[in-house]
């Protein structure tokens, strides 16, 4: 069973149809106590960094999210702004995230970026896996769907998971232990997102 | 490499079946929807718009449960229009799975409908059709209600107000070239291109890959749609769905982009 986190941060709709395409049960819970009794988590999101930060708060489900994460050591996916909440912070906001994993949120350079492309990055990006990470997907030319105007920014580049472009390169995924992020939508990214929907399930 | 979107128009009737029109009028069946989207989603498709092009004309509601049974076999960003009056409307097809609302005759009537829209859901999540055609006299007039009544408005005008209303996309449709594969209206996408900061997708008249570049390329659309191209087989032929391979979109498109 794959616990989905509903903090009203976006709608997880698409994930849940694509992990029973997959033959994957899952449940979409805001409930602390079926956080606290999860053994695997994926928390979406779309939306603003403080505001995602403060339901997961008001909800009382940062607390059992952390304990999983930490003490229990439950595999975590963070997709999109769940996965920007796994950083210690971002430039969007004022609240501090997970901190789970040894990167923060930053915005796009727009000065890096060129007057030719836009922020929000909206679109498919052809997106490569740095080798040996658990998450990471033996597929020829993947490409995954990205809506963002944040990326995250690693410590340490061997914490990436994935990189892609979008007038430079940056961090498209992060994975540390049992905590993993990617900044695509998985859920959208065809046969491409459904492997990697596939390897979390089976980690 | 630069990717463009690559996006294939479904179009359903007050039915619900998948049909083509040409040029707005005369209709095609051409099959289910939910099975078009499965062939799609084989077809490794970028993105998907699903068009109720009765919906306004009907007075009706966006088709909730069958939209419903549509999105969920898609796994791949999809766009809905037709019938969409309210922030309630839009709320309840992002709620099915959807990634955009596509607004068009009530948005040109009530720009603050894509001003509430934008602001609740981010502007990337709505997008504003304008469907177009010469008029008498010359140049390009915007029509709502499936091409049934005119705005007064040029594509240039409409997609200002459209932009300045909070739409994150415009979505522009040569009437005069729907279903005659005769080559997207340059002329018109480079005028508004060029009017507005937000992407246009061309739509309208495409016959085959080699028409996508120019689109991009000389009209300066950021994205290309096309709906005869993808279901019939060729011109005059039945009805096959069908899209480019990514090797293909690869040497004909993507790598001839600056």
């Amino acid at each position: 069973m794959i616990t989905i986190v509903d903090y009203d941060a976006g709608n997880p709709r698409s994930i849940i149809n694509m992990l029973a395409y997959l033959g994957h049960r899952a449940e979409l819970t805001g409930d602390p106590d079926r956080i606290a009794k999860a053994d695997r988590l994926i928390l979406p999101g779309v939306g603003k960094f403080d505001w995602g930060m403060g339901r997961l708060h008001e909800k009382g489900l940062a607390a059992p999210l952390d304990e999983a994460v930490t003490a229990r050591k439950v595999p975590m996916l963070g997709i999109c702004l769940g996965a920007q909440l796994l950083t210690r912070g971002s430039e969007e906001g004022e609240r501090p995230g997970f901190g789970w994993v040894p990167a923060r949120t930053v915005a796009f350079d727009r000065a890096r970026i060129g007057a030719k492309l836009k922020v929000p990055h909206i679109g498919w990006a052809d997106t490569e896996w740095s080798t040996g990470c658990r998450l990471s997907v033996p597929t020829a030319d993947p490409r995954y769907y990205y809506v963002h105007s944040f990326h995250i920014l690693c410590d340490d580049p061997a914490t990436e998971l994935c990189r892609a472009t979008h007038g430079y390169g940056f961090a498209a995924g992060v994975e540390r232990d049992n905590v993993f992020g990617v900044q695509f939508h998985p859920e959208k990214s065809l046969s491409f997102g459904m492997a990697v929907l596939r390897q979390f399930a089976g980690l | 490499m630069r990717r463009v979107r690559v996006i294939p128009v479904l179009t359903i009737d007050r039915d619900r079946r998948l049909v083509k029109t040409v040029r707005f009028g005369k209709r095609t069946y051409i099959g289910d929807p939910i099975n078009a989207v499965r062939i799609f989603n084989t077809k490794m498709v970028d993105e998907l718009l699903l068009l109720d092009i009765d919906a306004t004309v009907d007075g009706r509601a966006p088709p909730f449960e069958a939209i419903g049974d549509i999105v969920e076999e898609a796994f791949l960003p999809m766009g809905y229009g037709g019938g969409i009056r309210s922030v309630e409307d839009a709320a309840a097809l992002f709620a099915l799975g959807l990634e955009k609302v596509v607004l068009s005759s009530e948005a040109l009537t009530r720009p603050a409908l894509v001003t509430e829209i934008a602001e609740r859901f981010g502007a990337q999540a709505v997008a504003v059709a304008l469907p177009h055609a010469k008029k008498l006299l010359g140049g390009q007039q915007v029509l709502t209600r499936s091409g049934k009544d005119k705005t007064g408005l040029s594509p240039v005008e409409a997609a200002k107000a459209m932009a300045a209303a909070g739409a994150g996309e415009i979505i522009l449709t040569s009437i005069d070239r729907d279903g005659k594969w005769s080559g997207y209206d340059l002329a018109t996408i480079a005028d508004v291109a060029g009017a507005v900061d937000v992407p246009v997708v061309a739509c309208g008249g495409a016959s085959g890959l080699d028409d996508f570049l120019p689109a991009i390329q000389n009209g300066g659309a950021s994205a290309v749609a096309a709906s005869s191209l993808f279901v019939y087989r060729a011109s005059g032929q039945g009805v096959l769905i069908s899209y480019p391979d990514e090797g293909d979109l690869r040497d004909h498109l993507f790598q001839q982009l600056d």
